[in-house]
């Protein structure tokens, strides 16, 4: 396998150095509802371990460093950067990819249809990671947690969900970089999701 | 990146223990600093030793009224908690305004508080950096130095500190919470936590090898102080600070009875404004009052090639910060009808 062959884990160099401990772990990793057992060299990112072990390329890499949001994925329900997070401190969490995000038989979420709804993308590279880091945000607006753009005395009622307007979709996903463009359209989309109540359970919205 | 080991530490004694016993070890918290450093062949640590598993995720609510917060929670978890928002809102304002939702999630208060500096030349280790390799010399002096510091920097460095929760930590005089192996539990001001460069750029603070942040503590803030975090950046989010304010004030028949001043984004440590706090102290907080107080501070900047514009950006957020607070402060305004 191409993708194998690929894999980052450098086994002429990966002896241990003086006085350290293996620098290799068995490492149980679940993913999307099933759980890998892999052998992993510690340095592997889980976005490396995603795209090139366990053939879920949907994770984009765009810079490596946190920088773009293209590789997000949720741990423990909640979106984080997969290219700063290294494989082998993830033994025991659950991960969702945007492979992760449509029912079993394919059936899209609803944010999924309300992206292809509201044409939120050009080229696509960005789409996952901005899919899966809205899935998180929006968990987090439900959650009732203020942003950087809501103003103080509604930072402070600690008893409502967030309302998202643009501006506070804008912001809470300004970890997500689009070199298209397509942010209007994404902002869209995501208010779209946001106006239901229940973004990961909600009835899918019907194509119109 | 180099090989290394990794240990998984589940108690502070067995992390400190690892520590000792691993020549070239590095805690390691949520990563997002520390393994974008190994990338960059900046960090090369032998062992990482994983406190995320240590039970200090926890807030606790003092005796005394104020907050201890476990050095393992999460950015998001600390600007999000109720007590956080409601009574320490310049903390909250501070970490939102900092990276971005993804980033906060995974991040710790132990990895912000010792988080390195962005400066580029310590990040390529291709360019002399002092900070980097004592003695190297410091690129970004005749370089790009337009994100550098204004106020207390050395001919060795002249680099920043990017943390926001630092500031606003610095202005609240809460104190960091150190645990080491062999003497125990110390607590430093969050204001002197970090350093000026001097000749030793290469420490950013004044933690000891091996030692574990375990906590931060915030202190009660006596009723009708308000508190305010401000941030001027290049793009309207997810970027660093060129400068930013935190700011604490109380105030009594329309004086200044308490007032903290921190700046962000000009110095190698969150630049508390004794010069400006000690001018404001007793004084009704007029705009002129304000305005000389701030300008008495930045008086001692000394900006470099490219970064006077700083100083102004600085004294500007600062004014208005203040202003902002003695309107919304309670006992400020004057009650209408009686002093005309
Ligand atoms: C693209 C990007 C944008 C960012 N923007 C901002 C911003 O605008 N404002 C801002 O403030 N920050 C910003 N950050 C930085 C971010 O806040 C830090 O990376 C984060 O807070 C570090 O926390 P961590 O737990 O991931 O630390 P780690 O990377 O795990 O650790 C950092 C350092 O702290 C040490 N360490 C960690 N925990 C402990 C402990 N408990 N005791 C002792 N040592 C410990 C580690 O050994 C390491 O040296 C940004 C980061 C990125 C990648
Ligand atoms: S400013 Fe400091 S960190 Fe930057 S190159 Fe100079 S010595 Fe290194
Ligand atoms: S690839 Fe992870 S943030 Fe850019
Ligand atoms: S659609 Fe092309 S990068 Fe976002």
């Amino acid at each position: 396998m191409v993708a194998r062959a690929r894999a980052p884990q450098h086994p002429q160099q990966a002896g241990p150095r003086a006085g350290e401990g293996p620098v290799r772990s068995r490492v149980a990793l679940r993913v999307n509802g099933r759980t890998y057992a892999l052998d992993l060299d510690n340095r592997v990112t889980l976005l490396d371990a995603l795209r090139e072990l366990l053939d879920l390329t949907g994770s984009k890499k765009g810079c490596d460093h946190g920088q773009c949001g293209a590789c997000t994925v949720l741990v423990d329900g909640r979106r984080a950067n997969s290219c700063l997070l290294l494989a082998v401190t993830l033994d025991a969490s659950e991960i969702t990819t945007v492979e992760g995000l449509a029912a079993s038989d394919g059936a899209l979420s609803p944010l999924q249809e309300a992206f292809l709804e509201y044409d939120a993308f050009q080229c696509g590279y960005c789409t996952p990671g901005q899919l899966c880091s809205a899935v998180g945000m929006l968990r987090e607006a439900a959650a009732g947690h203020p942003s950087c753009v809501t103003d103080a005395a509604t930072a402070a009622d600690t008893a409502h969900p967030a309302a998202l307007t643009p501006e506070e979709i804008a912001e809470r996903l300004s970890g997500n970089l689009c070199r298209c463009g397509a942010y209007n359209a994404i902002t869209r989309a995501v208010a779209a999701c946001a106006a239901t109540e229940a973004p990961d359970q909600a009835p899918r919205r019907p194509r119109t | 990146m180099e090989p290394f080991a990794y240990v998984r530490a589940t108690s502070i004694q067995e992390a400190t223990e690892a520590y000792a016993s691993h020549p070239g070890a590095r805690y390691i918290g949520g990563g997002t600093n520390l393994v974008d450093l190994m990338k960059h062949g900046v960090e090369t640590p032998a062992t990482l030793i994983d406190l995320t598993r240590l039970p200090l995720h926890d807030f606790q609510e003092l005796p005394t009224g104020g907050l201890r917060v476990g050095a393992c929670v999460s950015n998001t978890d600390l600007a999000v908690h109720p007590l956080v928002r409601t009574r320490y809102p310049v903390l909250s304002q501070a970490l939102l305004a900092g990276a971005s939702g993804q980033l906060r999630n995974v991040a710790t208060v132990g990895g912000n508080l010792l988080q390195r500096t962005r400066c580029p030349y310590f990040q390529d280790v291709s360019k002399p950096c002092n900070k980097r390799q004592p003695g190297a010399g410091c690129a970004a002096r005749d370089g790009l130095h337009r994100d550098h510091a204004v106020l207390g920097h050395s001919a060795h460095c002249i680099a920043t500190h990017p943390s926001d929760m630092a500031v606003a930590l610095a202005a609240l005089d809460a104190e960091i919470e150190l645990h080491d192996g062999e003497h125990g539990t110390r607590r430093v001001a969050a204001a002197d936590f970090h350093r000026l460069p001097g000749d030793h750029p290469d420490q950013d603070t004044v933690i000891r090898p091996g030692e574990i942040v375990t906590a931060v503590l915030l202190p009660p803030l006596a009723p009708g102080a308000v508190s305010l975090y401000r941030k001027a950046r290049d793009r309207a989010s997810y970027a660093f600070a060129l400068a930013s304010v935190a700011a604490v004030l109380r105030l009594d028949d329309r004086r200044v009875r308490h007032v903290a001043l921190a700046f962000g984004g000009l110095a190698h440590r969150p630049w508390r404004a004794a010069t400006a706090e000690e001018h404001l102290t007793g004084a009704v907080p007029t705009d002129d009052a304000v305005g000389e107080a701030v300008d008495a501070e930045l008086a001692a900047a000394r900006p470099l090639r490219d970064n006077a514009f700083k100083v102004d950006l600085a004294r500007n957020l600062a004014r208005d910060v203040l202003a902002t607070l003695a309107r919304s402060a309670p006992g400020g305004a004057a009650p209408t009808g009686r002093r005309p």
